[in-house]
């Protein structure tokens, strides 16, 4: 049982909108990073002189480059609809932690420095000098937004804090105050290949293990390849998913899939990671740079489709950006979407009929699914708008015989946060975590005791973490929380190839 | 007499001239002002009609607002509709001769500015109730409130109470058209109205009533959700794919 240093807010049927409380959040703040690994990604080691100058540069920037920042910095009205939508607000009562409340840190910045009225009335329009003090405020509270766009989905504009998050990152990134946890991360990307800082040997290790731990348990050799050439398939997935509980479990599925679609894949040492933090710090430099992997591997092993394991920022930059950061793909083969996501591969050999599940094997389970923000909101899959809901339902009720979902306002594109994503998913920050999720944490008690909900299924390696570190602190279960393809892992019914030990095993079709 | 009539032709020059100036500047920045990603907030539209469908919604219905906060939603739609016909109504003013469909338009109107002060009296009870609108409030929010109320206000008073001569009103705006202004009435409450109106389209361009022309550039709005398809390029991203095209492109090297 966790021990918490603050209050664990109490869960509620309904998630009730707090009154304000100004500064409840002040103090937390994540650990800025060091030079040593603000270097690599092209920052400066600390704060720079200048700083003032510069980050209003750099802003000047950034409103050239991004019409998203420009549009919403001016635009907002006040109308309030976002105030009560930010699972971090809800959790903590901090009133800069509403949408709204976030963004006028960066818009009072803007209006001094960039508008006519805030230039000559500054305290009527509510704009300020960019302070140290400022500053201060712009790390703690850009760090309290999980960059999840819940607030997007109510305001009459389409406001989008991420995207306000992001630029405030990278501005502060570039006068030399950066995050610790995303920059540090995203070093060890262009070092070893992953954000876990796996090297190829330990991944082959890994591999060959659970290639031994599922022919022990199904009897079937199933294969779980790495940089084999000529493969088909490149399969791009979270480093979680050859590390910890229960993601492993999702990529053992992964690879009992393949096996039954009898398709060749491979996983690529080289692009052994399929998250991309580079969006999380607004940093377009870094971010194409790490998406740049991807196409490398593809070139390199010769496939000829790329498909992306259970990861929820990783399939808006696999889906909403990887054609632009490193694309063309036009050396793939054209009769399959680039990227698909693993869940629209499976889902398509289940339409098909080419999958058999036992689902009585998931019978100790009642099942819930979480729909992860930046899938359910950034993100598409299968041909029609709103499949990325329905496709991993379809895959829950293909493999599971008992599935409730949680109150309609919290799923779907309504979904919260799980409270660790958009870089928060670290240590120092886990009082704002475990507020965070309070949310989401509501309505899953809620179908824990009406329905008897047991495990909720996600498909991101962040919700998967975060929710394995904050269920204990309200009393639930870490193991509460299953990968998606764990689930079709314990109902697939797979047949022998041919060197496995029966003797009458059928070829893969 | 001549005087307010040459102060108000005036004041009326420079507020359209800042209103107009000041919106092609700003629609100009937003248009030429890349969006080098796809942001759309999905499930979003997979075609460009779809696109104009869902910005049709936002634009007439308010569509995201209404799921956001029903009173919000009830209060802005009454005053923008309301503001709507008002609008339409005082065409009459600025065109001779007055088409058919604003002389119909005509007693709906007058029904439109009591919406229209309705709905902005709710819009600030609002900002005083809820605790977080309270929170999120400045100076200049309460002040454009109070300046659409009094613009609201000063021309129903005109309609029901002090009644203006109209007539001479659209003479006097016809006249500005041929730079030969006619007599403004000197009536108090018309002067204040007009004085208001003018600050209105003067502030429109450097606050937040940027909202309007902003909605229509929203990338999460205004987006196809076609990024597999169709490989969406900013020139600037364009540039710096021509920078280093050794490293990317070759691994084996």
């Amino acid at each position: 049982m966790a021990k918490a240093t603050f209050d664990v807010p109490e869960l509620t049927p309904y998630t009730e909108v707090p009154a304000v409380t100004p500064g409840a959040m002040a103090h937390s703040a994540p650990f800025v990073s060091k030079a040593e690994f603000q270097g690599p990604l092209g920052f400066p080691g600390e704060l720079v002189e200048d700083w003032q100058t510069r980050a209003i540069d750099k802003m000047g920037e950034l409103l050239g480059k991004y019409r998203s920042l420009r549009v919403y910095l001016d635009s907002c009205v006040k109308c309030g609809a976002c105030t009560d939508k930010c699972h971090y607000f809800l959790g903590t009562q901090d009133p800069k932690n509403m949408p709204v409340g976030r963004q006028d840190l960066m818009r009072k910045v803007y209006r001094r420095y960039f508008t006519l009225g805030g230039r000559l009335f500054p305290k009527l329009v509510g704009a300020e000098d960019f302070t140290k003090e400022v500053l201060d405020d712009w790390y703690s509270y850009f760090h309290q937004c999980s960059q999840c766009r819940r607030c997007s989905v109510f305001c009459p504009y389409g406001i989008d804090t991420a995207e306000i998050s992001m630029a405030a990152r990278e501005i502060m990134d570039s006068i030399g105050v950066g995050q610790k946890y995303c920059n540090e991360i995203i070093g060890k990307v262009y070092k070893i290949g992953n954000n876990l800082g796996l090297p190829g040997p330990a991944l082959v290790d890994t591999l060959e293990g659970l290639e031994e731990d599922v022919f022990d348990e199904t009897g079937v050799k199933v294969r779980y390849p790495i940089d084999e050439e000529g493969a088909e398939i490149l399969l791009v997935t979270p480093s979680a998913d050859f590390f910890a509980e229960p993601h492993v479990d999702g990529l053992i599925g992964y690879g009992k899939v393949f096996h039954a679609a009898g398709v060749s894949w491979t996983l690529s040492s080289h692009a052994s990671e399929a998250a991309n933090f580079g969006m999380f710090i607004g940093s377009y430099d870094n971010m194409r740079r790490v998406a740049q992997r991807i196409r490398e591997a593809a070139i390199a092993l010769k496939v000829k489709r790329i498909v992306f394991g259970e990861c929820g920022h990783a399939w808006r930059v696999a889906y909403s950006f990887l054609n632009t950061l490193a694309g063309p793909w036009d050396f793939l083969d054209p009769r399959y979407p680039v990227p698909q996501h693993i869940c629209e591969f499976t889902h398509d050999l289940i339409e098909q009929g080419r999958l058999t599940f036992d689902k009585s094997e998931n019978d100790d389970k009642v099942i819930t699914f979480h729909d992860s923000c930046n899938v359910a909101r950034a993100s598409r899959m299968g041909e029609v708008p709103g499949g990325q809901f329905e496709i991993p339902r379809a895959i829950i009720r293909a493999t599971c015989n008992h599935f409730y979902d949680m109150d309609e306002d919290t799923i779907r594109d309504r979904t919260f946060c799980c409270g660790g994503g958009g870089g928060l998913l670290t240590d120092d920050l886990i009082e704002l975590r475990v507020k965070g999720a309070k949310p989401r944490l509501d309505a899953l008690n809620n179908v824990m005791q009406e329905k008897g909900v047991t495990h909720m299924a996600a498909i991101c390696a962040i919700c998967k973490s975060q929710f394995t570190k904050v269920l204990p602190y309200y009393g639930m279960e870490m193991d509460q929380i299953v990968s998606l393809h764990q689930l079709v892992s314990n109902a697939i019914v797979l047949e022998g190839g041919e060197d496995d030990d029966e003797e009458d095993a059928p070829a893969a079709a | 007499m001549a005087l307010l009539t040459y102060s108000y032709a005036a004041l009326f020059y420079v507020a359209a001239l800042v209103l107009v100036s000041g919106l092609v500047v700003k629609i100009v920045r937003y248009a030429r002002t890349p969006a080098p990603l796809k942001i759309p907030t999905t499930p979003a539209p997979t075609s460009r009609s779809g696109v104009a469908l869902r910005m049709t919604r936002e634009v007439v219905l308010f569509e995201s607002l209404f799921r956001g906060n029903k009173w919000t939603w009830i209060f802005g739609w009454i005053f923008h509709f309301g503001l709507f016909l008002v609008t339409l109504r005082h065409l009459r003013y600025f065109i001779e001769p007055v088409w058919a469909p604003i002389a119909l338009v005509q007693p709906f109107g007058i029904y439109g500015g009591i919406a229209m002060v309705i709905g902005l009296l709710g819009l600030w009870a609002r900002r005083f109730l809820v605790d977080r609108v309270r929170y999120i409030s400045s100076t200049s929010d309460h002040l454009m409130l109070a300046l659409l109320v009094l613009i609201g206000t000063s021309g129903l008073l005109m309609k029901f109470v002090f009644h203006t001569d109209v007539v001479a009103i659209k003479r006097f705006f016809l006249g500005l058209y041929a730079l030969d202004p006619q007599p403004l009435p000197a009536d108090p409450l018309l002067l204040l109205h007009l004085l208001l109106v003018a600050l209105l389209m003067i502030v429109f361009p450097y606050s937040k009533l940027l909202h309007a022309p902003g909605l229509f550039f929203s990338p999460t709005r205004n987006q196809v959700d076609d990024p597999r398809e169709r490989r969406h390029l900013a020139p600037w991203a364009r540039a710096l794919e021509q920078q280093a095209p050794a490293a990317s492109s070759d691994p084996r090297g």
